[in-house]
C-alpha cells in the first residue's frame, strides 16, 4: 500500500468538495427523509474546511451552502430545519465558552446560568407572566421586542457574568470549576422557586407562551426562521472571536491562560480581563437564550441543568478548546448526535422491532445511552486527539509585510533609546 | 537620589524569616547582582520588589515614591520589568505574540474598538506587531518570530524572555539568574549582552547568579544574602575577600572551629 504523504497533501480539491455538496444536496432533495443525505450535506462544511482554495473563495462558497443550498433542498422539511438551528445554538453558545476555557482557561462549569439569564428575561417580560409582579398595559411585550430583546439579552447576562466574576475569579483552577458549578446551580435554583412570595419566574412549571419573533407584521414562528437567524448570530459570534483573538485582549487572555504569573510581570491586570472574557462569554449566551426562548416557546429550570453546562463544555473540548473552526465542528457534532442520530438509530431498531427481526429490550434503547455514547467519544479524543478535533493554532504573522515596513517605522518602544544614546555620544 | 531602594524590608512565611530587614539602594544605570546560597531569599528578594509578595515590614521607593502594595501588573506599568529562574514564558503562543504580551500596557484598545476593528486599533496593533519584531531583531531571534515559544531551545528561550520583558518599556530589568544551564561559552556571550542591554538601552540591572565568573566579571555592585539577612555589599573586589562571604559559601574552616 502506496504511503500517503501528508506534508505534500494540500488539502481536498475543490473540485471533489463541489461534486460531493452538489450529490448530496440533490439526494437530499429527492430523498426527503434520507438522514444520511442531510448529514452528507452538512458534512460538505468540514469538507470546505479542509479545501484546497484560498480563504475567501471558502467563505463565500460556505455561506452559499449555508444560506442558499441547505434551505433550498431541507427548507420545507420542518424537522431538518430544526435540527440545523439546534445546531447552530450550540455552535453559538460553544463559542462564547469557548473565550472562557478556550482562551482563558478559566474553566466555567456554570455556564449555563447566563443561557438562562437571557431566556429568563425575553420569557418573563414577553408573556403574562410580567403581569404577575408589573401591573402595566404596556406588558406583555409583543413578539416585535425579540429584536432589542437580543441586545437586552445580551447586556442583561454580561451583567450576571461581572456579578459572578468579582468574586470568584479570586480562585483558579479546580477551584474556580467548583465554585463556577455551584453558582450554576444556584441560579437554577433561584428560577426554581422565585414564584414566592413574588411569583417572577413561575417555578417549576415554567413560562408559556414565548412569543416569536415578529418582524414588520411577520410572525416567524417556524425553524426555518430560526435558521437564518441562528446564523447571523453565529456570523457575528464567529467574528467576534476572530477579532478578540488576535487582539491585545486575545493576546492577554491566552497569556493567563498559559501562565498567569508571566502575564501579571507582563503588566496585565488579571482581574480586569478575566472579567471581560467571563462578561464577553456570558453576552453571547445570554444572547442565544433569548432566541431559545423564542424558539421553544415554553421554558422550565429542567433546560439549565448543570449536564447542559457540562455537554456545552464537551463540545469545546472535543472540538479543541481556544480553536475556532474546532469548537463549531465539536458543537455540531455533539448536537447532531444528541438531537438526531441516536434518535433516528432508536426509531430504527423500533421498526425492527415492530416488524419481529430483532428483539430489544427496552432498557438498550440507544437513545438512552447518550451520556455512554459521549463517555467514549471523549475518551477517544482524549487518547488519540488530546488537543480536540482541530486543534488550536495561534496565527503567524506576516514577516515580510512586517520587515518592509519596519525601517519607515524608526525605532520603538525601548529600542528609542538606540538612537537616543548613539546621538547622545557623537555630541 | 537612588533609582530603587528597599527599605528594611522583611518578610515571613510562618515562622520563617525569609527576608530579614533588607536595605539596597540602586543607583540607576548600574549592574548590581544579589548573590547567596540556595534558600538565602533572593528570589523572595525580587518577589517583593516586584509585587508578588507585600513585605511584612519596610517600604520599597521607585523614584522616592513608594510602590509597597502594589499589583505585579501595576510595579510592571512603572517600569519594574523581570524574567524568572525557570523560564516562563507562553509556550502556546508564537514568539512574536510573547513579545507583543509585553507592550500589551502601551496599547489601548478596547473591547469595541476590538469588536469594530477601527483604523486607530488597526495601526495600534501594526505599530505593536513591528515593535515586537524589532525587538527580536536587537536580541537576534527575528528569525524564529513565528515558531511557538514552547519548541524553542533553552538558549533562545532565555532571550525570548528578555526580550518579552523589555517590550514593556522598562527602566529596571530583573534578571533571575540569566546565565542558568548555560554552558561557559554561552554564559560569556550572556554577559556581553547583558552589558549591551545597560550600554544601549540605558537599563539599570538587577540580577541573582549562582556562576561566580559571571558575577564577578559584570556587576558593579554586590549584595550578599544567607539565610534571609543581608551580610555583605560592597564591590566585586570587596565581596571576594570578605570573610563573612566566604564562610556563607564554604562553610567555617575546620581551624577556627577546633
Amino acid at each position: 500500500m502506496a504511503k500517503i504523504n501528508w506534508k505534500a497533501f494540500k488539502g481536498i480539491p475543490l473540485a471533489v468538495t463541489l461534486a460531493w455538496t452538489a450529490i448530496f444536496a440533490l439526494l437530499l432533495h429527492f430523498l426527503e427523509k434520507s438522514v444520511l443525505a442531510f448529514l452528507g450535506t452538512l458534512a460538505s462544511i468540514v469538507l470546505l474546511y479542509y479545501t484546497n482554495a484560498n480563504n475567501r473563495l471558502k467563505m463565500v462558497f460556505g455561506a452559499i451552502v449555508l444560506v442558499v443550498v441547505i434551505p433550498l433542498v431541507a427548507g420545507d422539511n420542518r424537522y431538518y430545519m430544526e435540527v440545523a438551528s439546534q445546531v447552530g445554538i450550540y455552535v453559538a453558545m460553544a463559542l462564547g465558552l469557548n473565550i472562557v476555557v478556550g482562551f482563558a482557561g478559566l474553566l466555567d462549569m456554570g455556564y449555563v446560568a447566563f443561557f438562562a439569564a437571557g431566556a429568563y428575561a425575553y420569557a418573563i417580560f414577553s408573556t403574562p407572566q410580567v403581569n404577575q409582579f408589573i401591573a402595566s398595559d404596556f406588558f406583555p411585550l409583543s413578539g416585535a421586542w425579540f429584536w432589542p430583546f437580543l441586545i437586552i439579552g445580551l447586556i442583561v447576562a454580561a451583567i450576571f457574568g461581572i456579578l459572578l466574576g468579582l468574586p470568584v475569579l479570586r480562585v483558579k483552577g479546580d477551584y474556580l470549576a467548583i465554585v463556577t458549578l455551584g453558582f450554576g446551580e444556584i441560579i437554577r435554583i433561584i428560577f426554581n422557586n422565585l414564584d414566592k412570595p413574588i411569583n417572577i419566574t413561575n417555578g417549576p412549571q415554567g413560562i408559556t407562551p414565548i412569543p416569536s419573533p415578529e418582524l414588520f407584521g411577520l410572525k416567524m414562528s417556524t425553524p426555518f426562521y430560526f435558521y437564518f437567524i441562528v446564523l447571523v448570530v453565529i456570523a457575528i459570534i464567529v467574528l467576534a472571536n476572530v477579532r478578540f483573538e488576535n487582539s491585545r485582549l486575545g493576546r492577554a487572555w491566552v497569556a493567563i491562560r498559559e501562565d498567569e504569573l508571566a502575564a501579571q510581570s507582563m503588566g496585565i491586570p488579571l482581574l480586569n480581563v478575566k472579567l471581560a472574557a467571563f462578561a464577553i462569554g456570558a453576552s453571547f449566551a445570554g444572547v442565544v437564550g433569548v432566541i431559545f426562548a423564542a424558539k421553544q416557546t415554553f421554558i422550565d429550570p429542567t433546560s439549565f441543568t448543570l449536564m447542559e453546562s457540562i455537554g456545552i463544555l464537551l463540545m469545546v473540548i472535543l472540538g479543541g478548546s481556544g480553536s475556532i473552526p474546532g469548537v463549531v465542528l465539536g458543537a455540531s457534532i455533539v448536537t447532531i448526535l444528541q438531537v438526531q442520530l441516536l434518535k433516528e438509530f432508536s426509531n430504527f431498531l423500533h421498526s425492527l422491532q415492530q416488524s419481529g427481526v430483532l428483539n430489544l429490550p427496552n432498557q438498550l434503547d440507544p437513545s438512552k445511552f447518550q451520556r455512554l455514547v459521549f463517555g467514549i467519544l471523549l475518551i477517544f479524543v482524549a487518547l488519540f486527539r488530546p488537543n480536540g478535533l482541530i486543534p488550536a493554532k495561534r496565527k503567524h504573522s506576516d514577516l515580510e509585510a512586517i520587515k518592509a515596513s519596519s525601517p519607515g517605522r524608526g525605532k520603538l518602544g525601548i529600542l528609542s533609546r538606540l538612537s537616543q544614546s548613539a546621538s547622545g555620544k557623537q555630541t | 537620589m537612588a533609582l530603587l531602594e528597599a527599605v528594611g524590608l522583611t518578610k515571613r512565611f510562618g515562622g520563617l524569616v525569609a527576608n530579614d530587614n533588607i536595605t539596597v539602594r540602586i543607583e540607576k544605570g548600574s549592574i548590581t547582582a544579589v548573590i547567596g546560597p540556595n534558600g538565602a531569599g533572593k528570589t523572595t528578594f525580587f518577589n517583593m520588589i516586584t509585587g508578588f509578595y507585600e513585605p511584612d515590614e519596610g517600604d520599597i521607593l521607585l523614584n522616592g515614591h513608594s510602590i509597597k502594595g502594589l499589583r505585579p501588573d501595576q510595579v510592571a506599568t512603572r517600569g519594574i520589568a523581570r524574567t524568572f529562574q525557570n523560564i516562563r514564558l507562553f509556550k502556546q503562543m508564537t514568539a512574536l505574540e510573547n513579545v507583543m504580551v509585553g507592550i500589551h500596557s502601551r496599547l489601548s484598545a478596547g473591547m469595541l474598538g476590538i469588536l469594530f476593528k477601527t483604523r486607530k486599533v488597526r495601526e495600534e496593533e501594526e505599530l505593536a506587531r513591528i515593535e515586537a519584531y524589532q525587538l527580536l531583531e536587537y536580541v537576534g531571534i527575528a528569525d524564529i518570530a513565528n515558531e511557538e515559544a514552547g519548541n524553542l531551545p533553552y538558549g533562545l528561550q532565555r532571550r525570548l524572555e528578555i526580550a518579552r520583558a523589555l517590550a514593556t518599556n522598562p527602566q529596571i530589568i530583573l534578571l533571575d539568574e540569566p546565565a542558568a544551564g548555560m554552558n561557559p561559552r554561552e554564559t560569556l556571550e550572556m554577559t556581553e549582552f547583558i552589558r549591551r542591554l545597560k550600554r544601549e538601552l540605558d537599563l539599570t540591572i538587577i540580577l541573582i547568579e549562582h556562576d561566580m565568573k559571571l558575577v564577578m566579571g559584570l556587576s558593579e555592585y554586590i549584595h550578599v544574602l544567607d539565610y534571609g539577612r543581608k551580610i555583605a555589599e560592597g564591590t566585586p573586589e570587596q565581596i571576594r575577600n570578605n570573610p563573612r562571604v566566604i564562610e556563607a559559601y564554604l562553610g567555617k574552616s575546620t581551624s577556627e572551629v577546633s
